[in-house]
């Protein structure tokens, strides 16, 4: 959509001004949906702008959960070169820990927003970062050094026992929960003739999913450049045999990966189940698809490729679910997916590999 | 002394406490319909289970370094017997499964069900040789094997609709289906590293399933095919009312119609299908073909160095493997006489890696063994019910754990070990 670009520039330009003015507003873009040419009111919005607007903003706000999940797959496999299948239940997991936090503070009075949401993100972190360690000892430790796919398999393990365990134990109804916040920020009202106004908004917990997700990269990304942990991580991910012979603790720090990446993805878990108010034992599988599809379309091992990839994802699956048919809509990432990798074989920030002899 | 002790300790105590606190969230609340229902005595349960599964682990360790250190287990003589007495053993094994397997239907007291289940197991036995071809000896790891079986099952069962093809010719056709699938796929997408290669072999089989579930007017949408023509005997059916210009296998044999008939020629046809698959595989091993591929997974660039064509390599591996899937599908569509994409999801081509990764990589045997493991497990925890599954994760991790190699680990060609004169031996 090239004129959505042109909208958001200021009519300076003389000529680009004229097509604003006047050759815009004619077009199909910009007719009203009374059929009336809008011309020389420019500033009356289409519909079909409108409606792109919002799918863009949708669009963010799933990118960012993906980018979340996505971080867990692309440092665990940075530094143990390893597909963690299981991370897709471990984000299952934090949002049913949100589900159980909120349960207990509605049971005990407490509803106030601000005071809900900490503590259902902190526990959410604290237990799943548990959960993340545990696995990573019973599963992962025991086979360093077996052959590549062996911690494949028992990770493919591990997610079936947890979607199992959660499904047995919360039951396989989907959850659904009363919304934290209805409030939106309204963006732009447009009437419509006949039909209720058309309102672009932003919710206020798709704000409150940027923001998080925000934070939460930028706190990551000190950790990884700044403190001494990252820079273990780093040299870990770059040799691991090397930097256990100069004296780094690799276990450790493979532990470290995994708490980060574990608490990472209950943040998702948890504010997904906040926005969208349904949750159930298999979105584990499906957000697991689609971060670990973002973390290889950015580049596998990178951290701000799986940022990138998971809006890019985000993005296109948005605009495809509002453009195309709908029952085709996980067809999305993947299509984009291989057509990258044809040109970029090694992701957009993926370092190409180098065969040495 | 000390060391031991908190190690004791830390094993009986300290895991399972840890793993009940983990847990106790989802064991302690369970948000039902109405709000919060508490279970104050799940974690307890939990934490009992889990101390008394340690105190017995441990008991039976200390069995079995009791035993081994007498008189009579020292030196436990199996580890003793020559490579090949072993050799022979393990030929002994494979004779009396194959004899066990063409017995099975004609043993006194065989039901339907045994019968059933032992052709699931050979399904995925065809289905795990075909992607060891393509995970253990070349070397690629495919994630979604499930969307060639898709499509050998589809392919048959659309050709049988439109053109009445047989199920005889319905095999080389799902085959080739595949195998063209596979080229199309692999030319642009082989090139790609390992890791990336699975992810896209992933996108593909969730969009061949997708298509499978939207494209209603050919594929029947959701609610699949039906009505697909089983295989029959030279023109001899095995149902109870054949068609037209065909004998029925009852009538011609001049006995009393039974479904088990049927059971047991489908059975027999997988027996048959398989024993040639793995015959035939066991002789491509040490063909060049067989060879160059598995220079090709151990060093690509030695193996470029030497004049191999990597790319057509893999396309060959790829698709064979592939064309092994279409028959496995082919099969199960004649076997069924109905299929949906439900068959056809995700967890399937996990569940064929898992059988070749356990089988241990690149083995045979291997595959058999884990397709027996994974098939009949499930079977075997059925008065588990509910619980089957989270068992079933939890062996699978379990297993691999304790052999991390695979059930038969397969060894791996070895310049150092080749001078040594140390390969085929296990290094345990």
């Amino acid at each position: 959509m090239p004129t959505a670009v042109f909208a958001s520039i200021p009519n300076g330009f003389v000529l680009l001004g004229f097509w604003l003015v006047y050759l815009l507003p004619s077009s199909p873009l910009f007719q009203r949906v009374d059929g009336v040419h809008a011309v020389g009111c420019f500033w009356i919005m289409s519909l079909t702008l409108l409606y792109f607007c919002q799918q863009l903003l949708n669009g963010l706000t799933l990118g960012a959960v993906y980018a979340l999940v996505a971080i867990g797959y692309t440092m665990v496999y940075g530094i143990l070169g390893m597909i963690n299948f299981a991370h897709g239940d471990i984000y299952m997991i934090g949002a049913f820990l949100g589900v159980l936090t909120l349960g207990v503070l509605t049971a005990l009075g407490i509803t106030a927003p601000w005071l809900v949401l900490p503590v259902m993100l902190v526990m959410a972190c604290l237990i799943t970062a548990g959960y993340g360690s545990a696995i990573e000892r019973l599963a992962y430790r025991p086979l360093r050094g077996a052959p590549r796919l062996a911690p494949l398999i028992t990770a493919i393990g591990v997610s079936i026992f947890l979607q199992n365990a959660v499904q047995q134990l919360q039951g396989a109804r989907v959850q659904t929960l009363q919304p934290l916040f209805t409030s939106n920020l309204v963006l732009w009202q447009q009437p419509v003739a006949g039909q209720p106004d058309f309102t672009l908004a932003i919710g206020h917990s798709q704000l409150l999913i940027w923001g998080a997700t925000l934070f939460c990269l930028a706190c990551l990304s000190w950790l990884i450049n700044r403190s001494s942990v990252g820079r273990a991580q780093r040299a870990v991910a770059q040799d691991l045999k090397m930097a256990a012979i100069l004296g780094v603790p690799t276990d450790r720090v493979i532990g470290t990966t995994f708490v980060l990446g574990s608490a990472l993805a209950a943040v998702a878990g948890v504010l997904v189940m906040i926005h969208y108010g349904v949750v159930d034992f298999m979105i584990g599988f499906n957000a697991s698809l689609k971060a670990f599809a973002a973390a290889v379309l950015g580049g596998i091992g990178s951290l701000s490729g799986a940022v990138v990839g998971g809006l890019i994802i985000g993005l296109v699956e948005a605009l495809w679910a509002g453009y195309l048919p709908g029952e085709y809509k996980d067809m999305a990432a993947f299509s984009l997916l291989i057509l990258v990798l044809l040109v970029r074989p090694s992701g957009l920030f993926g370092r190409p590999e180098v065969s040495k002899v | 002394m000390a060391m031991a002790c908190k190690s004791w300790l830390l094993r009986v105590i300290g895991w399972p406490l840890l793993l009940t606190l983990l847990a106790s969230p989802f064991l302690l609340l369970q948000m039902g319909a109405n709000g919060l229902v508490y279970r104050w005595y799940a974690p307890l349960w939990l934490l009992a289970a889990l101390v008394g599964g340690q105190l017995l682990s441990i008991a039976l360790q200390r069995l079995h370094v009791a035993l081994s250190d007498t008189k009579l287990w020292r030196g436990n003589r199996l580890r003793r017997l020559s490579p090949m007495a072993k050799g022979w053993g393990q030929r002994l094994g494979g004779m009396a499964l194959i004899l066990l397997l063409l017995a099975l239907p004609f043993l006194p007291g065989v039901g339907r069900y045994p019968i059933d289940l032992a052709t699931s197991v050979l399904i995925y036995v065809l289905l795990g040789l075909g992607l060891t071809i393509v995970v253990g000896w070349a070397g690629l790891l495919d994630l979604g094997y499930v969307a060639f079986y898709a499509l050998g099952a589809y392919g048959y069962a659309l050709a049988n609709q439109l053109w009445g093809l047989s199920f005889w010719w319905g095999l080389p056709f799902s085959a080739l289906i595949a195998a063209v699938a596979a080229l199309l796929v692999g030319l642009p997408v082989l090139r790609l590293r390992g890791d990336y290669l699975a992810i896209v072999t992933l996108g593909f089989a969730e969009m061949v399933r997708l298509v499978l579930i939207n494209w209603q007017s050919v594929t029947g949408g959701p609610a699949g095919l039906g009505g697909i023509a089983r295989p029959s005997l030279f023109g001899i059916s095995f149902s109870n009312s054949p068609n037209a210009g065909q004998i029925a296998f009852h009538e011609w044999l001049g006995v009393e119609f039974s479904t088990l008939q049927r059971i047991v020629f489908l059975y027999l046809i997988i027996l048959l299908l398989v024993g040639m698959v793995y015959g035939a595989l066991r002789r491509l091993r040490r063909l060049p073909l067989g060879l160059a591929w598995e220079a090709v997974r151990e060093d690509e660039v030695a193996a470029v160095s030497l004049g191999l064509n990597v790319t057509r390599l893999r396309l060959a591996a790829y698709m064979v493997g592939a064309s092994l899937a279409g028959i496995a599908g082919c099969f199960f569509a004649a076997r069924q006489g109905f299929i949906s994409p439900e068959s056809f999801t995700f967890n399937e081509s996990v569940l064929v890696l898992a059988v070749v990764v356990l089988g241990g990589l690149g083995s045979q045997a291997g595959v058999v063994l884990a397709a027996m493991l994974l098939v009949l497990l499930p079977e075997l925890l059925r008065d588990l019910a509910d619980y089957r599954l989270l068992l079933f994760g939890a062996a699978i991790v379990w297993v691999m754990v304790k052999r991390p190699g695979g059930l038969i680990r397969q060894p791996r060609p070895d310049l150092l070990a080749a001078a040594q004169g140390r390969v085929g031996e296990e290094a345990s």
